[in-house]
């Protein structure tokens, strides 16, 4: 039988609403906000960055400031507080949020100028432009672009996330098995990797299966945190896993 | 960080889907397929030590209750050609989940291509007819019924699996389930009556899987030389109307067994050439028995002249 997994506990269930960055984004107590905000914003601004560059035609610059000024313009007046989940998904809410925002940057016929009292938001602008030109979208509508680019980056951040929880808790070699089996274009054999990690292979197959489980375990409390409800919160995880009827 | 490829995208997407099973008494132990309707996965009961084989089910979550009521009622099919179902649940993330019998052997279509005579498919075929019967009976409507969904156990014993798209006859919300989900057509083309095909739930009753053992039937007389009236039975299963059909698989199944003992079957209607030559090949020792009597009788004759 394979081990349970270490993080989490072996009956995990999902992440609970406690940690869901949704409704945090209400609460009264302006740190907890910020926090929520932060990671509404950690989870969105790259994809919100490239759908404005595909769907509005913004050239990078533009793109960056609209980007920023949104997520700016959404922390100061509290956007994300009036999201109601019985409407839609918040990942289309944000979406609509984000052209309304555009539409009426741009009807106001100037390019923003962001400073003075506006945050200012670290983000890899360069990255999300490299990955842009690489891997331009092919026939997908502004709309799918933008699902199929956060799905992207959920995933992306999960990896990212993992990777730093696996060392944390010591367990290095299990990111690194996962990361040569699983996200290398590299086709490898668990027999392959056995040699190579120095394992027999049934150690192998049981640190890939923990290592999966742990991984979907981040990509769901990941998704958990910018959900509102169960029902949201289950409706985008068949969606993001692909499974289902989204 | 590294760029996620649309490739490695959706492998991490599919090792994401796996079920996760850790709130439940079973372990993940492998996928054995994947369909429209879900996901089939080989898996350790922790608490029997056995292996099951369980069908994790993509509905959506508002019919998840509904979907353990009817794999309830499924559950109590209890007969020799139905796989049983021991366990039903939901997993955490809503998908729901029934644990059944895991059945090694064949599939109809491996078995047939392992060069199943005739008489063998014809028998293996009438139990699938009979375990449907029994369902039907119990108001149980299959409508997934191919070669893929019936298994040959190592004894010879006869399994129809995959009750996951079931219907409850005369249960508007069984259908209700199927009706919300626009757009999805439950069930395998090939083996699809045409109201089904077309998405006529409300129109789905016992005669569509009728359809779908007719063309199961097809499948298993297609790469042999078979009477005219094998060809009719499977004919008559598979007629474009309703109407036309075996009212019961148990008719169709009393068809196949007349068919096996060489008696005239209700979907063909014999000329008087037909009707000997299957009196004679039923007859086959009777009637050499007989000639060889009169050749004895005419070679005594022509001697006692001579």
């Amino acid at each position: 039988m394979e081990p349970d997994t270490d993080i989490g506990g072996p009956l995990h269930r999902f992440p609970d609403t406690n940690h869901s960055a949704i409704i945090n984004a209400r609460s009264d107590d302006s740190s907890v906000r910020r926090r929520a905000f932060d990671t509404i914003l950690a989870s969105y601004w790259k994809p919100a960055y490239k759908y404005i560059r595909l769907k509005w035609h913004a050239d990078n610059e533009d793109a960056k400031d609209l980007t920023q000024g949104f997520f700016a313009s959404a922390f100061e007046k509290n956007y994300f507080a009036t999201y109601d989940a019985r409407k839609a998904s918040f990942q289309t809410f944000l979406r609509t949020c984000l052209d309304g925002f555009v539409a009426n940057e741009r009807k106001a016929g100037q390019r923003l100028k962001r400073g003075g009292d506006m945050d200012h938001y670290q983000l890899d602008f360069a990255a999300a432009e490299h990955e842009l030109a690489a891997h331009a979208s092919s026939t997908l509508s502004p709309e799918d672009y933008f699902h199929r680019e956060w799905v992207r980056w959920m995933f992306t951040l999960a990896v990212d996330a993992f990777r730093q929880r696996c060392e944390e808790t010591g367990r290095v070699i299990h990111f690194q098995l996962f990361e040569r089996y699983d996200l290398s274009d590299d086709e490898v054999s668990y027999a392959s990797l056995a040699d190579d990690f120095g394992l027999d292979t049934t150690t192998v197959n049981n640190y890939l299966a923990a290592a999966r489980r742990d991984f979907r375990r981040i990509v769901l409390e990941k998704l958990r945190e910018i959900t509102a409800t169960d029902e949201e919160f289950r409706t985008e995880a068949r969606s993001l896993l692909g499974v289902g009827h989204p | 960080m590294k760029w996620l490829s649309d490739d490695k995208l959706n492998h991490l997407r599919s090792v994401v889907s796996d079920p996760d099973f850790s709130a439940t008494k079973y372990t993940f132990v492998k996928e054995l397929g994947r369909g429209g309707m879900g996901v089939v996965c080989l898996a350790e009961d922790r608490e029997l030590d056995r292996l099951v084989a369980i069908k994790v089910l993509n509905t959506p979550e508002d019919f998840g209750d509904r979907m353990i009521r009817e794999a309830q009622i499924i559950a109590r099919l209890e007969h020799p050609g139905i796989v049983p179902i021991h366990d039903v649940g939901k997993l955490p993330d809503g998908r729901i989940f029934y644990a059944m019998k895991y059945v090694r052997g064949n599939r109809l279509d491996e078995y047939a291509a392992q060069g199943a005579s005739l008489r063998d498919r014809l028998r293996k075929f009438q139990a699938v007819c009979d375990a449907v019967a029994f369902a039907h009976a119990h108001g149980v409507i299959h409508r997934d019924l191919k070669p893929q969904n019936i298994m040959i156990g190592s004894f010879g014993e006869v399994l129809v699996l995959d009750w996951g798209v079931a219907k409850i006859r005369d249960d508007p919300r069984s259908s209700a389930f199927h009706q919300t989900m626009e757009g999805t057509v439950i069930g395998t083309q090939r083996y699809m009556s045409p109201e089904q095909a077309r998405g006529e739930i409300d129109q789905l009753d016992e005669r569509s899987d009728i359809y779908a053992l007719g063309a199961v039937l097809y499948f298993l007389l297609n790469d042999l030389k078979v009477s005219k009236a094998a060809q009719a039975i499977s004919a008559k299963a598979t007629a474009t109307t309703k109407e036309s059909r075996y009212t019961t698989a148990s008719e169709l199944s009393a068809d196949i067994g007349r068919l096996l003992d060489a008696e005239p079957v209700s979907a063909y209607r014999e000329n008087a050439f037909e009707r000997t030559s299957r009196w004679v090949g039923k007859n086959r020792f009777l009637v050499l028995l007989v000639l060889a009597y009169l050749l004895m009788r005419i070679f005594l004759i022509f001697t006692s002249r001579s």
